[in-house]
């Protein structure tokens, strides 16, 4: 694995009582970085500001090595390929049409590879953009976003409005585009069983600060569901509950594994798990 | 090759692709000088993360159970087949002398801890 792929150190960005406040985050190259948020947790403003589409308050951003305030960020755009939650291509070409603007947009544009994209996704060839499903332009845009030999994919809600089928599909299409070790991903969703199944790191976005960003396994790994008395949750070492929610009858809690005695009978959680009790939870600080 | 990931259980994935690694490895599945199949390829077979894919493999490369040739990809170390022998002794050993003080404790006899080796050994 070589250079980081994505790099934000201190970034920040205010539109008020919005934004994202001193945002570090690093993408280490041929590994793909789920990132998750609510509504509004500041995932789109973090993608624009990559892109450099948005202008930063503060901090600096390197995508691929490279400054993206520079004029050199404008041949790096060149390797990436951007898929948004909203597909937008002209509504009255078809996608034999649209091919034709694409090879003129990207220099390194492969028909081939469009076209075998859009045979496994079953996308029509003379069929109006316009009169494509939601689910249609997605695969649209996730087609030619892989088909301009990109070494970086950001997406940002890119299997948001698929059915489960599809998006299963499109995430084995992740997959196989990071098995060139120089290829990486940013993924933004709120959809987080696909993050789960698909990163290697996961980070979580809240209120436009980052709450965590590690590597999933090991995060998954080292924290446990634990169902509890109150009772038994008032004697754990308070550094060990991540965060807790009780009822009448006892209470459940996040817990590092390490932090709890043996014999309390841990479940593996979810990321959903995972940030449900960071967020909702009562904290244990 | 069978690689069986589960999610239950809660023996990380790292430990559990590690172990089906070795047991090929020392039943002979994989042969010394067998090449294992890439990191990124098994990750991306398995549905697990690369990451968790390396770790694996730098704990066989740490165990000697399998060396990594830069650029070329990860191969079945030869095998010493007395110290397998050796560890697997040993591991035996471990099992049983905890059998043993867990009998003593709740009063079994040797006499019937032998027996109930020997159901286990036939069944």
């Amino acid at each position: 694995m070589s250079e980081n792929a994505i790099e934000l150190r201190h970034v920040s960005r205010s539109f008020g009582d919005f934004g994202v406040s001193d945002l570090n985050l690093t993408l280490p190259g041929g590994c793909i970085l789920g990132l998750m948020g609510e509504n509004g947790a500041g995932k789109s403003t973090t993608i624009r500001l990559l892109m450099d589409t948005l202008r930063r308050d503060g901090g600096e951003i390197f995508v691929l090595g490279v400054d993206n305030t520079t004029p050199e960020f404008q041949r790096v755009k060149q390797d990436i390929g951007v898929v948004l939650d909203e597909a937008r291509f002209p509504e009255t070409l078809n996608a034999r049409e649209l091919e034709q603007v694409l090879a003129l947009t990207f220099t390194n544009w492969e028909s081939d590879t469009f076209h075998r994209y859009m045979d496994r996704f079953q996308l029509p060839e003379k069929k109006l953009f316009k009169d494509f499903s939601r689910g249609m332009k997605m695969k649209l845009a996730i087609a030619a976003a892989l088909s301009h030999r990109a070494r970086l994919l950001i997406l940002d809600e890119a299997t948001a409005g698929l059915d489960p089928i599809v998006r299963d599909e499109v995430v084995e299409v992740f997959r196989e585009f990071v098995c060139d070790d120089d290829h990486s991903i940013l993924i933004c969703s709120h959809i987080v069983s696909d993050l789960e199944k698909l990163c290697d790191y996961a980070g979580f976005l809240h209120k436009g600060r980052l709450l965590f960003c590690e590597e999933k396994d090991a995060l998954l790994e080292g924290c446990g569901l634990l169902s509890c008395t109150a009772g038994q949750l008032a004697e754990l070492e308070p550094g060990a509950v991540l965060g807790s929610v009780r009822s009448p009858y006892g209470a459940v809690a996040l817990v590092r594994r390490d932090g709890v005695p043996a014999g309390f009978e841990l479940e593996k959680p979810t990321l959903e798990d995972i940030i449900l009790f960071q967020v909702k939870g009562e904290k244990h600080a | 090759m069978n690689i069986l990931i589960r999610n239950t259980g809660g023996v990380p994935i790292y430990e559990q692709i590690f172990t089906q690694l070795r047991d090929e490895i020392c039943s002979g599945t994989l042969l010394p000088g067998e090449a294992l199949p890439s990191i990124r390829s098994l990750a991306r077979d398995l549905r697990v993360s690369v990451i968790t894919t390396k770790r694996a493999y730098e704990e066989l490369e740490r165990a000697g159970y399998v060396v990594t040739v830069a650029g070329k990809g990860s191969f079945v170390a030869e095998r010493d087949l007395e110290l397998e022998q050796e560890a697997r002794l040993r591991e035996i050993e471990s099992h049983l002398s905890a059998a043993a003080k867990l009998g003593k404790k709740c009063g079994i006899t040797e006499p019937e801890l032998v027996e109930m080796l020997r159901l286990q050994w036939e069944e």
